[in-house]
């Protein structure tokens, strides 16, 4: 499901870039959608806003957390998902396609660089599910004590 | 450490998502907090609420000991009856809110998970006479079925009717003590279930095909039904009269903890009050209301409701201002939404 092609960020952001045209697609991955579940709203900047890599974008609320969606890029946008927020279920199913959310045109490329392969992404996924587990080992249990 | 339940291998085998919830692991969610929430309120759904507290009180002088805790009329309340009362400070704020059922020699008394240790500590102090306290809580599991279909589920699961159960009305079936109670604004029982047998009972109950809820769900449910939730919308600064609760306490029987602030407090300046938005962005605890441009009070509750498909919030506001129909902004999160006062609660099943 996870597209070979794209840039991924530690804030669970993909990224696609089109080299000819030098813009990039954004959206959330999977992995955040799962942990959200349950979403009811989202807020989405508006065309002509800036972006800078590492700061928020918009917001995304599920029944118990908000998140903001930060920026993978800096750069200017050019075109929003208007209908994602009327159809956030899209985001559950196709959180790479259809539910892409917004397009900018990045004013420092090189910033591509600093983001994850989808290799290194998945292991990145993996080893903050292992620090969770193992955060949860350290703790003794009335079990320990048999 | 964690306690657990004894479903907490049911619960994991769910592939339930499980939280540190004051001391216990619980399941936040299974499917996801808005099917289960619609589960309930279309059909039945089945919580494991065994991290509640409870409290036997036996002996001999029980009765006097419990008049004096609590704030409605102990002797009026008939065997197979449920209360929901408070326990107070002598300022006549709350210290927990919990349910009565007068159980002849072994009255019990259903507290707050959050609460459970402070309230046996309160009513150890108190004790007076020929009384003895035992807590349950980790002999005795509790599950709930809540949702329209609850009746039917009951039966066709463990063989019993408990039917003709009034609401608020408990009595023993099968060896279970059923009581007509719930958090959700829906039909339903609270079964008390032996802990060894607590795996059989729900295993039986998922087996038959009722969705498992989670504490996620069955936190946006109560705020759906109006019902408080300690740590919320009431604590140790509220009284009950300024909650809207006022129907669990009797001023007017003998003697007890917080009557007398009460009764001087009389009519309270600032009551609980419900508001509905028109964006699906959650208020919060701690959010500010304004009226007219004015801070007037903070959020207590705030969720995104399911069943109205909008937000919907509870907090305190001068009780002049307390007029459905008003018009309020809320500020979440930097923004400010229209809301507007309604009566509580926010969802009312319709009866049967």
């Amino acid at each position: 499901m996870r597209p070979d092609d794209f840039k991924y960020s530690e804030t669970h952001e993909w990224i696609k870039y089109n080299p000819k045209s030098k813009e990039a697609t954004i959206g959330i991955t999977d992995y955040a959608v799962k942990q959200l579940s349950d979403l009811v709203h989202i807020d989405l900047p508006k065309v002509g806003d800036s972006v800078e890599q590492g700061a928020p974008f918009g917001e995304i609320e599920s029944v118990k957390t908000v998140a903001d969606l930060v920026s993978p890029l800096s750069g200017k946008i050019l075109e929003v998902n208007k209908d994602i927020a009327g159809d956030l279920d899209t985001l559950k199913e196709e959180p790479f396609e259809d539910g892409w959310l917004i397009r900018i045109k990045p004013s420092e490329p090189s910033e591509l660089e600093s983001l994850m392969t989808k290799k290194e992404y998945e292991e990145f996924l993996e080893s903050s599910e292992e620090e969770k587990e193992g955060e949860k080992e350290d703790e003794v249990d009335e079990d320990d004590f048999v | 450490m964690a306690y657990r339940t004894p479903l907490y291998a049911a619960h994991q085998s769910l592939q339930a998502r499980l939280v540190d919830f004051h001391g216990w692991e619980m399941p936040i969610q299974y499917a996801g907090i808005l099917p289960e929430h619609t589960a309930v309120r279309t059909r039945t759904g089945l919580f494991d609420l065994s991290h509640m507290g409870r409290v036997r009180v036996r002996g001999r002088d029980r009765r006097a000991y419990l008049q004096n805790l609590l704030t409605v009329d102990v002797e009026k309340v008939p065997q197979g009856k449920c209360r929901y009362t408070f326990f107070l400070t002598e300022k006549g704020t709350i210290i927990d809110d919990l349910i009565l059922y007068s159980d002849g020699e072994e009255d019990l008394l259903v507290v707050n998970a959050s609460n459970r240790e402070k309230d046996l500590d309160w009513m150890k102090t108190h004790l007076k006479g020929d009384v003895t306290l035992e807590d349950e809580t980790f002999s005795v599991a509790l599950l709930a079925i809540q949702g329209p279909r609850s009746v039917e589920a009951v039966r066709r699961v463990l063989e019993i009717d408990p039917s003709a159960l009034g609401y608020y009305t408990f009595g023993r079936f099968g060896g279970y003590l059923v009581s007509r109670t719930g958090y959700t604004g829906e039909d339903g029982f609270e079964i008390f279930v032996p802990a060894a047998q607590a795996v059989g009972v729900w295993d039986r109950f998922i087996g038959s095909g009722i969705a498992p809820v989670g504490l996620g769900a069955r936190d946006t449910l109560r705020t759906e039904a109006g019902m408080p939730l300690y740590g919320n919308d009431i604590d140790d600064t509220t009284t009950p009269l300024e909650a809207g609760l006022a129907f669990a306490v009797d001023l007017s029987k003998p003697g007890f903890i917080g009557q007398e602030a009460l009764r001087a407090q009389g009519s309270p300046s600032r009551r609980l009050a419900g508001f509905t938005l028109e964006t699906k962005r959650s208020p919060r605890h701690g959010y500010e209301v304004l009226h007219q441009g004015r801070p007037v009070g903070t959020v207590t509750s705030g969720t995104y409701s399911p069943t109205l498909e909008k937000s919907i919030a509870m907090a305190y506001v001068p009780q002049e201002l307390r007029k459905p129909g008003l018009a309020f902004e809320i500020d979440v999160r930097g923004r400010r939404e229209a809301a507007t006062l309604v009566q509580l609660p926010f969802f009312r099943r319709k009866k049967s």
